[in-house]
């Protein structure tokens, strides 16, 4: 399969080439993209990311066809879906059980770029797409989530918003801007809904493309973090890489037909999660006048949220969630070490990482409980205070323990184990 | 780390039980929407007894049918009162404005209640009901205090009356019991059967679609199961070369 | 890459298996997202058919009425122009209405409807969708006119029951919707009679 023999095919696929980079593109990519041969269970999550950001195109598009997307009538509308409209129920499930899924894999894939090094040099603009991606992703999501317009639609709006007036002295204004309206109205509706079905699919999209292209240029890491570049076959090919198609094809169909069966399993027989994906409140409608009892963000945000609540000032709060994502994009930079994969790194990172993913975890939970809950003694607050210490003391100590040669590595194979 | 991961999406998986509502002491409905039997009675009870002052705007009369498992003709004779036109939606016989105006607060929406307070809590409000004389409308409720509704089924259930406590925090009300003298219609246990079908038939109209989005789902897990086996031995048996 | 061997037909088995397993679950897929454009429910309902009183139409008069979005006329034509309707047989290119999409088999009579008197009519034009003019009154149109429709987007002719004209570009008859006359003497638009 050399470019000289498929450049003489002939036929249709032969009169498209000589017009458009089709096999060449598909070689270059796919048929003859080398990846490594030692992808483990955690290199599924890509193409499930991709194969869930399908669904969310599709189910959204049908979706917005029934949406109303005005105060008077959003509510009813998804109403109108869920009932009125032939299998409208599916098609809605599967949205807003994909945007959980969405971020399921997306954690699930930026957790193994922790775990192998996957943003070191030379990834680190593949690293700094993906980040950008999650960020574009938290925005759709959250705008997505005000378009039912339910009382969790509207405060969960409503305090998100509320987030920016905290910004000094242009924070009042820019809220306002924001909403178009002096309270969360129609109008904030109304534009939230074109970012949400116009704008950030676009941008979601492109920047995707950009991702995987960074990530074709350098090519992808590996479990062990060694570069299969570094050892080839005479005519060029890696020798510790295989074509991803068709070997990763079908491997992702499987992982594909796992991940399906949860999906489902979600989508027929738990669409709320108990409340997880699908807030109680909000089949409820907005009603500006009462807040309710009890208002958490969807799970995949409340980690973050647990952050903002552990900071007793306002700006002070906002300040730390902000930075609490900005310091992800930095992570290339913040970790000097020069081994890529835990395996042969320091036991200190190890540790360390194993932590982090505990403090997200737990910072999670704790944002789904009211502050006044009590575990072990100890307040939600006082124990998301705790936990957003350790998540700002992973960056901290990887500094410290890369940059000053604090960090005891094993040594790295040349080629791929196993 | 693959057996771990697992582990935590079958974690994930088997929250449902995660509190919907303010958990803590509510009934427990055993809401089973796949029992026609009950959503009929249900549906009746409803009919009888709610949608004089409560409307199900969501809910068509001629989605009931199938899933209750009757005729239109049946539904047309049994549950609807007044004008019908195919189509039609569940209406209040009162205008909500009387009822703000009667009750203090427009009677509210029942289409999605149990989906937003939860069945248990509807379950438990129902057999919550008290005789409070300080109260402007004669009744009160212990889990939703000073709630502006009366005991619309007090004729079934009887007369229940508080029994008061004095705590720390003042007379609060400890418990619930319908005197020898004051029974209704229906023993205890009928009572609860009662609530319970109504409960049932509120699940159903929250959400139409919960028993048949069940069934097609065993059904599709099916599938997949035999679709990913597939796809199983394709890989491994690709992955020959490789190994 | 690929080795030649023993496995090989096994492979393109389970390649096969896969694909066509697949293709399933994908066309089942699709049925959701076709059937999601079908007419929902409330659209139904707002289809349903809709009962008119007729009891105050004078001969001549028409009511205009929409059922399932289309424009329907109700028209009560006087005894002139039910008698009139024969002499137009040579005029119009199916006077015997067989075009059968065209009305329900009940109205596929002299004066396309139920009720002699009654017309009901989709007045779209079946050329190109214009709703037509209507005209009763004979010689309203040219000299020959004997009262009917006149589409004036590209002037097709229709007689007072609806039948088109001969070498107008109009293909049929204008179309008679399903209705039925109610036990209370109105009339209802989009339900045939019960079992004659």
């Amino acid at each position: 399969m050399s470019e000289a023999t498929t450049k003489a095919q002939g036929g249709l696929l032969g009169w498209v080439d000589a017009r458009f980079p089709l096999t060449k593109m598909w070689n270059e990519h796919v048929g003859e993209y080398y990846a490594p041969k030692n992808f483990n269970f955690w290199y599924y999550f890509g193409a499930l990311s991709l194969f869930v950001l399908v669904n969310q195109l599709l189910t959204g598009i049908w979706l917005t066809m029934n949406y109303n997307p005005s105060a008077a009538g959003a509510f009813d509308s998804v109403e109108y879906i869920m009932r009125d409209v032939e299998w409208g129920w599916l098609i809605r499930y599967m949205h807003s059980t994909g945007a959980s899924a969405f971020f399921v894999v997306v954690y699930l894939h930026m957790f193994r770029a922790l775990l192998y090094g996957s943003y070191q040099k030379p990834r680190e603009l593949i690293w700094i797409f993906g980040m950008i991606i999650y960020l574009v992703l938290m925005a759709e999501a959250f705008m997505g989530y005000m378009l039912p317009w339910g009382q969790m639609s509207y405060w969960g709006a409503q305090v998100i918003i509320s987030l920016f007036g905290a910004i000094p002295i242009v924070g009042e204004q820019l809220a306002l801007w924001i909403r178009g309206d002096f309270n969360i109205s129609g109008v904030t509706l109304n534009r939230f809904f074109a970012l949400h079905v116009v704008a950030l699919p676009l941008a979601l999209v492109g920047l995707v493309v950009f991702h995987i292209l960074a990530l074709h240029e350098v090519g992808s890491n590996n479990p062990d973090g060694v570069n299969i570049k570094d050892h080839k076959t005479k005519d060029g090919k890696p020798k510790d890489g295989i074509p991803f198609h068709p070997y990763y094809t079908v491997k992702d169909t499987f992982g594909l037909g796992v991940f399906l069966i949860f999906f489902s399993a979600v989508v027929f027989f738990a669409p709320e999660m108990g409340g997880l994906f699908l807030e109680p409140p909000n089949f409820q409608p907005a009603n500006p006048l009462q807040t309710p009892e009890h208002i958490a963000p969807v799970w995949y945000f409340t980690a973050f949220y647990s952050i903002l609540r552990a900071i007793p000032d306002k700006f002070g709060g906002v300040l730390a969630m902000g930075s609490a994502i900005f310091l992800l994009f930095l992570l290339p930079w913040i970790d000097r070490g020069k081994v890529r994969s835990i395996r042969y790194r320091g036991l200190g990172h190890k540790v360390a990482l194993g932590l982090f993913a505990v403090a997200f975890v737990c910072l999670s939970y704790l944002g789904l409980k009211a502050p006044s809950n009590v575990y072990f003694g100890l307040t939600v607050t006082t124990w998301a205070q705790i936990w957003t210490m350790v998540y700002f003391g992973f960056f901290a100590f990887l500094f410290a323990y890369t940059a000053f040669g604090f960090e005891r590595t094993k040594p790295v194979p040349e080629r791929v184990t196993e | 780390m693959r057996k771990i991961l697992l582990g935590l999406m079958l974690g994930i998986l088997s929250t449902t039980g995660y509190a919907a509502a303010p958990s803590g002491n509510l009934m427990d409905a055993q809401v089973d929407v796949s029992d026609q039997g009950s959503l009929q009675r249900g549906a009746k009870l409803f009919a009888n007894n709610c949608m004089g002052c409560h409307s199900a705007k969501y809910v068509r009369w001629n989605a009931l049918p199938e899933p209750l498992g009757v005729s239109m003709e049946m539904v047309e004779d049994n549950l609807i009162y007044g004008a019908y036109q195919a189509g039609d939606t569940i209406n209040a016989a009162m205008r909500s404005e009387d009822g703000a105006e009667w009750f203090g607060a427009a009677p509210p929406d029942l289409s999605l209640t149990a989906r937003a307070r939860g069945a248990d809590w509807v379950y438990t409000y129902l057999n919550s009901f008290y005789r409070d004389p300080d109260a402007s409308i004669g009744w009160n409720n212990k889990l939703l205090a000073n709630s502006s509704m009366p005991h619309v089924l007090w004729r079934l259930q009887g007369v229940p009356e508080a029994e008061y406590e004095d705590t720390a925090n003042g007379v609060q009300v400890a418990g619930i019991r319908v005197p020898d003298a004051q029974q209704g219609m229906l023993s205890t246990a009928e009572y609860h059967q009662a609530t319970r079908d109504i409960t049932n038939y509120m699940a159903f109209m929250a959400e139409p679609v919960r028993a048949k989005r069940q069934e097609i789902g065993v059904w599709v897990i099916g599938f997949l199961v035999i679709f990913t086996g597939l796809a199983y031995l394709m890989k491994r048996e690709y992955w020959r070369d490789i190994h | 890459m690929s080795q030649e061997g023993a496995s090989n037909s096994r492979r393109r088995f389970l390649t096969g298996a896969v694909g066509v397993v697949g293709g399933v679950g994908a066309a089942y897929v699709a049925v959701p997202f076709l059937a999601y454009w079908k007419p929902s429910a409330r659209t139904k309902a707002a289809g349903a058919p809709v009962e008119v009183d007729t009891s105050t139409l004078e001969p001549g008069q028409k009511i205009n009425l929409t059922w399932r979005g289309q424009p329907v006329w109700v028209i009560r034509r006087s005894e002139a122009a039910i008698e009139s309707l024969a002499a137009m047989d040579d005029t119009v290119s199916d006077p015997l209405s067989n075009v059968s999409s065209q009305q329900p088999a009940y109205a596929q009579n002299p004066h396309r409807s139920i009720d002699p008197e009654y017309l009901v009519l989709v007045p779209i034009c079946t050329h190109l969708g214009c709703i037509p003019s209507y005209m009763p009154q004979a010689g309203s149109l040219d000299a020959d006119w004997q009262g009917g429709f006149f589409c004036p987007c590209h002037g097709s002719k229709f007689d007072l029951a609806g039948r088109v004209y001969r070498g107008v570009p109009a293909p049929t008859n204008l179309q008679v919707p399903p209705h039925r006359m109610a036990s209370n003497g109105s009339l209802v638009i989009g339900e045939d009679p019960e079992a004659a």
